[in-house]
């Protein structure tokens, strides 16, 4: 039989009778509706998690001492470190996967303007600290390599530290004080707000780190590399080239590392692992409507065929084979789940926006869910319509011409 | 060529239900052979063997024994797809419930053979049905469905449909049951011009009245045909409809006067 003839007897036996067909759908509708939703939040917690840490920095990997505290005495910030200036320098003329690197000098200091005085950290970093960081100056500039190179007195401030020191005035070009040390504002940084542990990110001052070991901390030693790749696929090898770059410059030779090398993909992906089970999880649970759904058709089905046993009995005397009325049936409902799930999707998008809007929770449908969940109630049709649709093919045309 | 086949040829048919451990004997060995242009009328009382023999002839059923020829085709021992493949191609079913679909137009009934249709000959399927439904006298009827139908007219709908295929014969399992006496003559006459035109008919019927119309009357008993006789005063279905409505003209005439005469 044509393709378009099966398909048009279908039709008119599912049209003929709408309410059923809706009651049955309705099974459909709501799994594929629940699953749509379920999969929206799960996946938009994740795109959101994904996006905090991907605030802390794109594509980052830090180097940092290794556990150097011997008989468990900790040898205190600064003597425990190999990390050199000259590390984070080799990094970046032999680094191949990556561009960005940025040695960090930290210390904690008194930060006055005037009459108002703060207590911040303060981050000694190269100019290739914002763009590893993701970061940008709201107003003035970030200080350049000249400034680098001689451990010029400037600072670019933190939004938080802008708001205790200079409460109504314009802080670039002014002069502060850190600890005892006079230093030029050149820049404000874009406040970033807090990051996944809820510290505030803006609470920092950032100078050049040849000025904070040289006029503020004084150390050779410096606690933390960051090294940012080109891209994100490459963060298993660079790291890698980090920890070779590192250990012919410690000339370890055989030796355990005295460093240690972390990415931030190690933590995006616990992160992510995580929802990813979550959402995993309330899809599973959604699917049993699904299941129940298809249970639902199948039960209509049933009683439809021994409805319509006459009906079956009429189409095989005038010539229609097993596998016509077999295939009529198959057709009707899958074309019914189908439906029901094409449905279900505007339900489920409908749901999940709503639902968004009023708990402001972030969710987002991936366009393989969608696929999914149209191929899986197709699916639920053809399977809890097979048996049903097997029973009318089997009937005896004589038998089923004179059901009553 | 196959003209030079007779339509049906049965010969030693045996029919035989096991029900549990008893074997109930439907069929006990029926020869029966149908020529080209025959219209014939299957008598029997229920639990004569009649159905059964009409379900062989129709193809829905096989017969335990014997051999059943088609139109030159050798039916028993056929698959059930065979079966209904053949039941497409050469016959056309009329049955006493007329057997419509519900909800579904006259001309989508009449469609419906053609949809099951195999060899690829019956192209345009709507305007086949039409035609075949103005042949039966329902051409303004098209669309109407079969709650909005009478019985005749249902019937009529129902002969549109066995004839849309041109089978090669048309089975009639007691298609006047459910009429009345006036549309039965009517059903009676279309089947006798069907007949006319070169159709063969096979119709099973208990009424002896509604057998007079046919050419020749197979009487069935125990199994067995008792009787196989051609019928002596054929009746012709067109003349009683015309003196049924010569006889209600004059009824109505009687009344009217007497109507006439109260006031």
């Amino acid at each position: 039989m044509k393709q378009s003839t099966l398909m048009k007897i279908a039709s008119t036996s599912i049209l003929k009778n709408k309410m059923r067909t809706l009651l049955t759908m309705l099974g459909i509708v709501i799994g594929v509706g629940a699953v749509i939703v379920m999969v929206a939040i799960g996946n938009g917690a994740q795109s959101q998690i994904k996006a905090q840490i991907g605030g802390l920095g794109t594509n980052l990997i830090v180097v940092m001492p290794g556990s150097t505290t011997p008989g468990g005495v900790n040898q205190g910030a600064g003597s425990y470190s190999k990390l050199t200036v000259d590390d984070a320098k080799l990094l970046k003329q032999n680094g191949t996967l990556f561009s960005l690197v940025s040695p960090v000098v930290n210390t904690r200091m008194q930060v006055i303007n005037g009459q108002s005085n703060w207590k911040t950290n303060i981050s000694g970093v190269s100019t290739d600290y914002p763009d590893i960081r993701n970061w940008t100056t709201s107003s003035g500039s970030f200080f350049g390599d000249d400034d680098v190179q001689a451990s010029h007195k400037v600072a670019v401030l933190g939004q938080t530290v802008v708001d205790n020191l200079f409460p109504n005035s314009n802080p670039i070009g002014a002069q502060i004080r850190i600890g005892s040390v006079p230093f030029t504002v050149v820049g404000v940084m874009q406040a970033k707000g807090q990051n996944a542990g809820g510290q505030d990110q803006d609470d920092a001052v950032l100078v050049p780190y040849t000025t904070a070991q040289t006029r503020l901390s004084g150390n050779v030693r410096i606690p933390q590399i960051l090294v940012s790749t080109d891209s994100a696929d490459q963060m298993a090898t660079a790291q890698e080239e980090v920890s070779g770059i590192m250990r012919d410059a410690h000339r370890l030779d055989g030796a355990p590392d005295d460093f240690t090398v972390k990415n931030q993909t190690e933590i995006a992906d616990a992160m992510s692992s995580t929802t990813k089970v979550m959402s995993g999880l309330l899809a599973a649970i959604a699917s049993i409507s699904l299941v129940v759904g298809g249970i639902g058709i199948m039960n209509i089905m049933l009683v439809s065929v021994t409805e319509r046993t006459r009906e079956i009995g009429i189409r095989m005397a005038i010539g229609a084979r097993g596998s016509d009325v077999l295939t009529q049936f198959l057709v009707e409902s899958i074309v019914m789940s189908v439906l029901g799930g094409i449905i279900g999707l505007a339900v489920g998008f409908g749901g999940a926006a709503i639902l968004g809007h009023f708990t402001g929770w972030a969710t987002s449908t991936p366009l393989s869910a969608v696929a999914i969940a149209v191929g899986f109630s197709g699916a639920v049709g053809m399977f809890f319509g097979y048996y049903p649709a097997r029973k009318a093919a089997g009937l005896n045309p004589i038998q089923a011409l004179r059901y009553e | 060529m196959t003209t030079q086949h007779p339509v049906i040829e049965i010969s030693k048919v045996k029919k035989v239900y096991s029900m549990g451990t008893n074997k109930v004997f439907a069929l006990r060995g029926i020869d029966l052979t149908v020529e080209r242009g025959e219209m014939i009328a299957v008598m029997g009382t229920s639990g004569s063997g009649k159905s059964t023999l009409m379900n062989i002839l129709g193809c829905l059923d096989v017969p335990t024994e014997g051999s059943y020829t088609l139109d030159g085709i050798r039916v028993d021992g056929m698959s059930r797809n065979d079966l209904a493949d053949l039941r497409n191609a050469k016959l056309g079913f009329v049955f006493q419930g007329f057997n419509l679909l519900a909800r579904t137009s006259a001309i989508e009934n009449v469609e419906l053979p053609l949809l099951y249709d195999r060899t690829g000959r019956k192209l345009d399927t709507k305007k086949l049905a039409a035609e075949s439904l103005t042949r039966v006298g329902l051409g303004d009827r098209l669309d109407h469905q079969p709650s909005e139908l009478s019985g005749g007219q249902q019937q009529r709908v129902a002969i549109a449909r066995a004839l849309v295929t041109q089978p090669t014969l048309l089975l009639a399992d007691e298609p006047t049951g459910n009429l009345d006496s006036r549309t039965t003559v009517e059903v009676m006459a279309l089947f006798q011009e069907l007949n006319d035109q070169g159709i063969s008919i096979v119709l099973v019927t208990h009424e002896p009245d509604v057998a007079q119309y046919a050419k020749r009357i197979v009487d069935v008993r125990d199994g067995h045909i008792i009787r196989d006789h051609p019928v002596v005063d054929r009746r012709c279905a067109a003349d009683d409809l015309r003196e049924l409505d010569a006889a209600r003209t004059a009824d109505d005439a009687e009344r009217d006067a007497s109507l006439v005469e109260a006031a």
